[in-house]
């Protein structure tokens, strides 16, 4: 059985981040970073370390034996303060332990259910917890996987079929009229996921600060205020702003610190019916970053609120509250703004702040497997070991699942059939 | 005639005689009820069994103490094991047998058995009582009864036959197609599905000029399929090859519009790993030349089957582009070439024994499963006859998993994925392929068989013996570690990095032989060769398998979690409607199943798992 960890609270105000290991070598584990544990079920006080001996944090360090914890296995829980950098390091420090991986969402209840540590009750609340975690998860999936990074992620997909499909062939069809030696082009394809794959891992500390914070997206008809409402945020001319209908063509995204809180705001193409094929690529594109976005602000202008799916947390506002009047906002006059930095303030420090680390985690641990399977299985490319090579590059495609998407047997077999005159 | 059985067994072929056989095996008394008995054992497409993937499941057969091994084994006329020069997980045991002597020994194989009783005649309905099946009539008007019927009836549901523009009814060619037993299997109201495959030209081995052929011998030294046979008892003989060119591709482009498949007759779906003639032409318009395998049919028997040119044109274009081939310029057709179309059970309405759900009593193996293959239908007849038998008898359901069985993959395949061209086995679709391999079908599942009850006492005993002296030399090659220096006194190279090691992580190493190690321990000169082969073979994955452990855990896991026939996937809260919506359809069987679905996510899993447990709960209270 894996030894699993994830970070278990969401954190509010108190600023406090539970980070939650179980598993055989949970309690190996916690030692590992905090030194000898307290007592089970007795609260200590320990000193975090990072394996290169700097501190990371003061922790509260909460033990509890198997059979008389959440999941019934060997528990160990981390009171951290709840700062990004502390949580995302402990993160690190953890995946890097032999046997340790994250938590799947719902695997910590799995684990409980399993072992019978659930009663009725229980069970019954489970779903909307599952399901709270599933959908923050998915978000985050989302935003990787629509941006630059998931571009990449498609051309590595499309290699390493390719390069699973050739070595495939050459052991499931050798009597067939297929290539004898695959492995030079296996051979290359290989090498070239790889290094997409380093020097992504180089780029992802960059990337970390650019991308952390929370997303939120102004959505609305066209020329109903959406960019100026964004300027008024920013305190800059960050986006094209005109009267004319439909400016902004593609996604606009402006960092902010918004009431104390890293964020993300994204103007969008403003949603409407449209010829324009330009055009209307803009839309979708805005319609899908929203869906990524962590709240979506709706500006309503008059009775017509545009059809968007929204969210528990999303905001539905009256825009043009220079002409309208009432409890609107206008990005122009500056009207309702501050009530508005406000309500998205409150909704989002409620929030999982830290889920977004969490996801980057998950990516650089399977990166970084990715890369030693296929070093191992381009190495093995020179003495020609096809079915250790294909071993290989299985456990890579595994490794990368999150990113490329799952591939299995038929999409080798599509290529492959696609490839080579099979069938004697 | 006697007219009450535990298990019918409907028709004679690959599937039916291994199911037939299997179910006996377990002490069920068995009717194996075929339109002809000279029908019994025929090979109705290549002569020949075994390849990669399909080698596989011929052992795993055998190691279920199955006949499909031991009768190719005494019918192989040409052995050669695929893939000889890559790894042991991937090499494939594969045979041309002869025809004639296939069928006689698969007929002596069920005469011989005491629980199997041969019934000549057609099964025209089911009898049914109270949902369930409890027995066949036949056209005489008999019946026959049973708590168990296993349908192996291949492509007898609604065949049709093609040859050019001319279509007839049938299954094979001779055969009349069972289409009463259609109408009923219409009343279940089982999804069905239209599939095709195709057959070359029989030529007359008589008039091939063999003088300017290049020749396939078999290997010098034969692999057998069955862990009990020695070596091949019929003459050793070779395949010829040749090739098409583009004299043959210029007469198949000008005859396209006669083709059944390209004149659009066909509607069925017809497998991409076995394209006719045709199809290879059209689609890889720019290759100029098809090898063409000449495989004897048998040994008495001057029919020549050409592997790579099946096709569906009209008889004259056949004779034309057949003798446009080198060496076949002079050639007679004993058979044209024919497609056959035939309906298929959707196999997502079986569950893990190939019974069917809903309907007690009814197993479904072979092609109308909508696979394709020899192997693979026996496969299905071992599954399918040890589950009736034990249906039959109040036992335990009998299942095999991925992580144990090329079977248990094929038949998890089927049931959870359905299919979407005639379904053959590929090493690639085996995810633990290192530890499935075709050398140790017998340590994967002999045991399993001796516990099911359907391995008899030679075999066994043969096993147990094997399984000691592996047992033995294992332990002399873990007994003591050694020192890169002691070890490279034995002239096994290794970097001097001070890790002592025992003999069985050393064979690991590709280069590393037994004689080598012999010099480090005298013991291991005294072990049997294939007894040392065997351990060789083991030690080269062992680290691999290691790694995969935990993986293998994690299904066994999934796959141990059932969920019960009549669970609800609409009450499992938290789940988005689609995801509702594909469990539904699917109506996986257990965990496993479930996770493999597109979209089903570690945390769905975890909400049905809540549910299952609810239910019992509740049902428990």
């Amino acid at each position: 059985m894996d030894t699993i960890f994830a970070l278990a609270s969401a954190p509010g105000a108190a600023g406090v981040a539970v980070v939650r290991i179980s598993g055989p070598r949970a309690f190996s584990a916690a030692q590992s970073l905090v030194g000898d544990l307290p007592d089970a079920r007795r609260a200590g006080l320990r000193i975090v370390r990072g394996s290169d001996g700097a501190m990371i944090d003061e922790a509260l360090v909460l033990v509890f034996g198997q059979g008389a914890s959440f999941t019934g296995e060997d528990v160990v829980e981390l009171q951290l303060h709840g700062s990004t950098a502390v949580v995302s390091a402990v993160l690190r420090e953890l995946s890097d332990i032999d046997g340790l991986r994250q938590a799947e969402a719902g695997e910590f209840t799995r684990r409980a259910l399993e072992n019978g540590r659930l009663d009725l009750a229980q069970v019954e609340g489970l779903a909307d917890l599952i399901e709270a975690e599933t959908e923050a998860q998915r978000r985050q999936a989302m935003r990787v996987l629509s941006g630059r990074l998931g571009e990449k992620a498609e051309t590595w997909r499309l290699d390493i079929v390719r390069a699973a499909a050739l070595v495939e062939a050459t052991i499931d069809f050798a009597d067939e009229d297929v290539p004898v030696d695959v492995m030079p082009e296996v051979t290359e394809l290989l090498e070239r996921v790889l290094a997409g794959l380093q020097s992504e891992q180089r780029g992802a500390v960059v990337a970390e600060r650019v991308r952390q914070g929370f997303e939120v997206a102004i959505l609305g008809a066209p020329n109903v205020g959406k960019s100026t409402l964004l300027n008024a945020l920013a305190g800059r001319d960050a986006a094209i702003t005109s009267d004319i209908a439909g400016t902004t063509r593609d996604v606009i995204e402006v960092r902010m610190d918004l009431g104390g809180l890293p964020v993300t705001v994204l103007d969008t193409a403003g949603l409407r019916e449209t010829e324009d094929l330009v055009e209307s690529l803009g839309i979708q594109r805005a319609r899908d970053r929203a869906a990524g976005a962590d709240i979506r602000v709706v500006l309503a202008d008059g009775d017509f609120v545009p059809d968007v799916e929204l969210c528990d947390g999303d905001i539905v506002v009256q825009a043009k509250a220079d002409l309208r009047g009432g409890d609107g906002v206008s990005g122009k006059t500056g009207a309702g703004v501050s009530e508005l930095v406000d309500r998205i303030r409150t909704e989002l420090s409620g929030r999982a702040a830290l889920i977004g680390t969490a996801t980057r985690d998950r990516h650089r641990v399977a990166m970084e497997l990715a890369e030693g399977h296929l070093r191992a299985a381009i190495a093995l490319g020179k003495d020609g070991e096809s079915d250790l090579i294909a071993e290989e590059i299985r456990s890579a495609v595994r490794a990368l699942d999150s990113l490329v998407g799952r591939v299995d047997v038929e999409n080798l077999l599509d290529e492959i059939f696609s490839s080579f005159c099979i069938g004697k | 005639m006697e007219h009450s059985f535990d298990v019918i067994v409907i028709g004679g072929g690959h599937a039916g005689c291994d199911a037939a056989h299997a179910a006996a095996r377990m002490g069920a008394k068995t009717a194996l009820v075929t339109l002809k008995i000279s029908g019994i054992g025929v090979m109705s497409c290549n002569p020949a069994i075994g390849g990669l993937g399909k080698g596989h499941l011929v052992r795993e057969i055998d190691a279920l103490d199955g006949v499909m091994g031991r009768v190719a084994d005494k019918a192989g006329i040409q052995f050669r094991l695929l893939n000889r020069r890559k790894g042991p997980a991937v090499q494939g045991p594969r045979a041309q047998a002869d025809r004639a002597i296939y069928r006689s020994e698969m007929l002596s194989e069920m005469q011989r058995h005491q629980n199997i009783q041969i019934i000549e005649g057609e099964v025209v309905d089911l009898l049914m009582e109270s949902g369930a099946v409890k027995g066949v009539s036949l056209a005489d008007g008999s019946e026959i009864l049973a708590r168990a019927v296993i349908l192996t009836t291949g492509t007898f549901l609604r065949g049709v036959i093609h040859i050019g523009d001319v279509s007839r009814p049938g299954g094979r060619m001779g055969d009349s197609p069972a289409i009463r037993l259609a109408e009923r299997i219409d009343s279940f109201g089982l999804p069905l599905g239209r599939l095709k495959t195709g057959t070359p030209p029989r030529l007359d081995g008589r008039t091939i000029d063999w003088s300017q052929l290049e020749n396939q011998p078999g290997d010098d030294e034969p692999v057998m399929f069955s862990f009990l046979s020695q070596r091949p008892s019929a003459r050793q003989v070779s395949c010829g090859i040749t090739h098409t060119n583009e004299r043959t591709h210029e007469i198949i482009r000008d005859n396209l519009a006669r083709s059944a498949m390209y004149g659009g007759y066909i509607d069925g779906v017809g497998p991409r790993y076995c394209p006719s003639i045709e199809d290879k032409v059209v689609r890889f318009s720019d290759k100029p030349s098809h090898q063409v395998f000449l495989e004897p049919e048998g040994l008495d028997d001057p029919t020549i089957y050409p592997n790579g040119i099946s096709t569906s044109l009209p008889v004259d274009v056949q004779e034309d582009y057949v003798r446009s081939i080198k060496g076949l310029e002079a050639v007679e057709i004993l058979q044209p070439g024919y497609a056959i179309e035939y309906d298929y059970v959707d196999p997502r309405a079986l569950d893990l024994r190939l019974g069917v759900k809903g309907i007690p009593g009814l197993f479904l193996a072979g092609q109308i499963n909508g696979t394709t293959g020899y192997e693979e239908a026996a496969a299905q007849g071992v599954v399918a006859g040890l589950n009736a038998a034990a249906f039959s008898r109040d036992l335990d359901e009998i299942t095999f998993s991925r992580t144990d069985s090329y079977i248990g993959v094929m038949v998890d395949d089927l049931t959870t994925r359905g299919v979407t061209e005639p379904y053959r086995m590929f090493t690639s679709r085996a995810e633990f392929r290192l530890s499935l391999r075709a050398d140790n079908a017998d340590q994967r599942l002999t045991g399993k068989g001796c516990d099911i009850g359907c391995v008899g006492a030679t075999r066994a005993e043969a096993f147990q013996r094997k399984m000691d002296a592996l047992a033995a030399g294992r332990a002399i090659l873990e007994d003591r570690t050694y020192t890169p220096r002691e070890l490279g006194e034995a002239g096994v190279a290794l970097g001097q990095d001070g890790n002592r090691r025992t003999l069985y992580q050393v064979l690991a190493l590709p280069d590393v032989n037994f004689e080598q190690l012999s010099a480090l321990d005298e013991r291991l000169a005294d072990l049997e060769s294939e007894v040392a082969l065997q351990l060789k073979r083991d030690a080269t994955y062992a680290n691999y398998i290691e790694r995969q452990k935990q993986d293998v855990m994690a299904v066994k896991r999934d796959e141990s979690m059932a969920i019960p026939a009549d669970f609800n996937f609409e009450a499992v809260d938290g789940l988005s409607n689609e995801i509702r919506a594909k469990l539904g359809r699917a109506r996986p069987g257990n965990l496993a199943q479930a996770a493999k679905i597109e979209g089903v996510t570690p945390a769905a899993l975890t909400l049905l798992l809540a549910r299952i447990r609810k239910d019992t709960r509740r049902k428990s209270a």
